[in-house]
């Protein structure tokens, strides 16, 4: 009887042998199943970016005087799916709180780090316990669109000024908050920019759109498919934590598409794109600034070499005083929303400064404030958007994403 | 030209603009791979619901903690592939050397799952047992357990994803009404299957198997006649954790990137409603149950067009033949003489 089982194993094990044949040995897609996607275009890579020549360094003029205990903050994802996208923000503003203190002897600016795991229903808790420590005056998040709807009340009734370094959802500045700015384009700018980036400089023909079930996939996916028309041949949703996207991606096969964009985050863009390569898809996959991070890239591995992102983040790695500084504090490249995330409590740490030590004081600081940081020119309208943030477009390149220009305002 | 017309005519009849559409056009062209892709994941479910299925007709136990046994499977898969350096793109190996690995990896997931699946059994139930406890002390112990397991994997591994594995890149096999059909989803149904056979074939033809199935039937009879019931109790833990590392490994296939702290729970609610659709405590049951789940949810994921959908579909559907057949559709037997 125990025969019988080993005979079986044995079987099963042959099967296994039998069936996984030939699939070794091919490192190229199987020609089988083939998209309509045919030649990539190739669009270079930029090397530099231009500095603005006035703009305001943490630093200031190393007069600033404060009381000890004044205190910024950050909340965000320092854990969770999407922790990197966090850690690289608050790496900047590390940086900038570093320079800061250095600079002003008569000024100890404290930072605290509040952990949201960039879940909506966990940032909450983290936010009620920032605006009930009166010492903090000032905030640097939420980055995500998500758990910035979450929590925008709670700072509106306790007057906290507190900027977003990557939130891009357009309807975060239409709740009426008079506490939010955003230090980035939303959107609104994003969504047609990608449009326009995937119809002329990649040449879809042919795009097939796909977000997922936050806050963000679904505002970008909106306005990305309005901007599209009919280069769009389809659309389809995907839920947050998603692992197997087989049925979407036969979607896409028999559709014909020759370009994959996707809304959303890494944590299911790159498990995605990993999935839809080994299906033999061959065209190119644009995914927006919640994709563009090295981690999609070491997610996805090889596939991830057909990938494009559209981001309205300035990429701070070609800013050689940024980079090199960043590099010693973090022991890594600046990533996605670093030097926004620095910026962003320059703003903050410029106000401090001049003497705006309470956080109505700080506020009112933010809503005129009118100066270059060292990605852009900073100044609000009476909503929290800024005037004329630019989109970048990015490509994997040798298993590093590397700046392709501005694609749209 | 019908066929283009009529789901046009359905699709522009949405029941709600926003939330609910039947998108027929897309069901029709896609109907093929998502069949196969529905068997693939019922093949893995049925794999991991045989678990459920032995000891609950063992012990009458809803081993709730059979998805931590599972991802333990996982987790093993993972480290033993990634000691021989697979990563998120295809290795670049020769065949047998890949076949080498995999069964090496399946071997692993095997082991740690089964041994997992023997300390559930020493360290939640056996005591419960020999203290006569109530059935309900066990179902919280199970599920004390399982969530015990899930957050020591959590505070050692923390709760993002591993990186992908890829084990090889698949291969179009052959070809069904324009549907390619890969290697990879022929190697997962087909050894799933085999494997499912054989666990039948042993239940039914081995004398380990007529014990299990004894003491299904009746523990004290089954003790008076000889039967060593803690000896086959832990022997049915062991079958159901060796199945469960196979679905490990076979899984991790199909998704390179699903090794995560609580990347069983799901899998094993369905793995779970699979064994009860098939009959709770049936072999055979579970096999059809698995595919049947697979299937369903598949199937509702493209005819209401979005992922979403997957598991709503699939859990409706299991009500439904619930009050139609109580018993599931095969019935609950383990003991007796069918199974």
């Amino acid at each position: 009887m125990y025969r019988k089982k080993v005979i079986s194993a044995i079987a099963a094990a042959a099967t296994l042998g039998m069936l996984v044949a030939g699939c070794a040995n091919q490192t190229a897609p199987s020609g089988t199943e083939t998209s309509g996607g045919g030649s990539r275009v190739n669009i270079p890579a930029i090397s530099k970016v231009d500095v603005p020549a006035g703009a305001v360094l943490p630093a200031g003029d190393g007069k600033g005087t404060c009381p000890s205990t004044t205190t910024l903050a950050y909340a965000g994802a320092e854990t969770g799916p999407n922790a990197q996208l966090g850690i690289n923000i608050f790496n900047g503003i590390q940086l900038a709180i570093n320079q800061h203190n250095a600079a002003n002897p008569g000024c100890q600016v404290q930072f605290k780090k509040f952990d949201t795991e960039g879940d909506p229903n966990k940032a909450t808790g983290p936010v009620t316990q920032i605006v009930s420590e009166p010492d903090i005056i000032g905030v640097v998040g939420l980055p995500f669109s998500g758990e910035s709807k979450a929590t925008g009340n709670i700072f509106e009734q306790k007057g906290l000024v507190h900027i977003t370094p990557s939130a891009t959802n357009p309807s975060l500045t239409k709740n009426g908050w008079t506490t939010f700015f955003r230090a980035l384009g939303n959107d609104a700018v994003q969504g047609p920019a990608a449009a326009k980036f995937l119809t002329d400089k990649l040449q879809a023909k042919k795009v097939y759109l796909v977000q997922d079930d936050s806050d963000y996939g679904i505002g970008l996916g909106t306005t990305t498919s309005a901007a599209l028309g009919s280069a769009m041949v389809g659309s389809d949703k995907v839920v947050t934590g998603q692992k197997d996207f087989s049925a979407v991606i036969s979607k896409i096969m028999n559709s014909k598409a020759d370009t994959v964009y996707y809304a959303g985050y890494y944590a299911e863009g790159a498990p995605f794109d990993q999935q839809l390569v080994a299906k033999g898809f061959t065209g190119s996959f644009v995914g927006p600034d919640g994709v563009k991070d090295d981690q999609f890239i070491k997610l996805a591995g090889d596939a991830s070499s057909n990938a494009y992102f559209t981001c309205p983040c300035i990429p701070g790695e070609l800013i050689p005083s940024f980079e090199s500084e960043y590099k010693k504090l973090a022991n890594a490249e600046p990533g996605t929303y670093s030097i926004e995330g620095y910026d962003a409590v320059t703003v903050l740490l410029s106000g401090i400064d001049k003497g705006k030590q309470s956080r109505a004081d700080l506020l009112s600081w933010v809503k005129s404030y009118d100066a270059d940081g060292l990605s852009k020119h900073y100044k609000w309208d009476s909503t929290g958007e800024l005037a004329t943030p630019d989109v970048y477009g990015y490509k994997v390149e040798n298993g590093k994403i590397v700046p392709i220009g501005v694609i749209g305002k | 030209m019908i066929s283009e017309v009529i789901p046009t005519l359905l699709h522009s009849v949405p029941v709600d603009d926003t939330w609910i559409t039947f998108d027929v056009n897309s069901f029709t062209q896609n109907f093929w791979s998502s069949t196969f892709d529905g068997l693939t994941f019922g093949a893995i479910y049925a794999l991991v619901a045989l678990g459920y299925t032995l000891v609950y007709g063992v012990l009458n136990l809803i081993n709730f903690a059979h998805s931590e046994v599972f991802i333990t499977g996982c987790y093993g898969v993972f480290f033993t592939l990634s000691a021989l350096n697979f990563g998120p793109s295809a290795p670049r190996l020769g065949f047998w050397a890949i076949v080498g690995n995999l069964i090496l990896a399946l071997v692993v997931a095997i082991i740690a799952s089964a041994l997992m699946a023997v300390i559930v059994e020493r360290v939640a139930y056996k005591p419960l047992r020999q203290r006569k406890a109530p059935r309900l002390a066990f179902l919280i112990t199970a599920i004390g357990v399982s969530f015990a397991i899930q957050y020591t994997i959590y505070w050692w591994r923390g709760p993002s994803p591993e990186a992908a594995l890829t084990m090889f890149r698949p291969l179009a096999i052959f070809d069904v009404f324009g549907t390619i059909v890969d290697s990879q989803q022929v190697v997962i149904i087909v050894a799933a299957v085999i494997l499912m056979i054989a666990t039948d074939q042993f239940i039914r033809r081995s004398r380990t198997g007529r014990g299990i199935r004894a003491v299904a039937q009746d523990p004290d009879t089954a003790t008076l006649m000889g039967v060593n019931k803690e000896k086959i109790i832990v022997t049915t833990f062991i079958i159901g954790g060796i199945l469960a590392g196979a679905a490990a490994l076979f899984y991790v296939m199909k998704i390179p990137s699903g090794v995560q702290y609580n990347g069983g729970f799901i899998l094993g609610v369905k793995a779970f409603a699979a064994a009860v659709l098939g009959g709770i405590g049936n072999v055979r049951g579970a096999l059809l149950g698995g595919l049947l789940i697979g299937l369903i949810g598949n199937y509702g994921q493209v005819l209401l067009g979005s992922s979403q959908w997957t598991d709503v579909v699939a859990f409706v559907v299991l009500v439904l033949v619930l009050i139609v057949r109580p018993e599931g559709v095969l019935g609950s037997s383990l003991g007796k003489s069918k199974a």
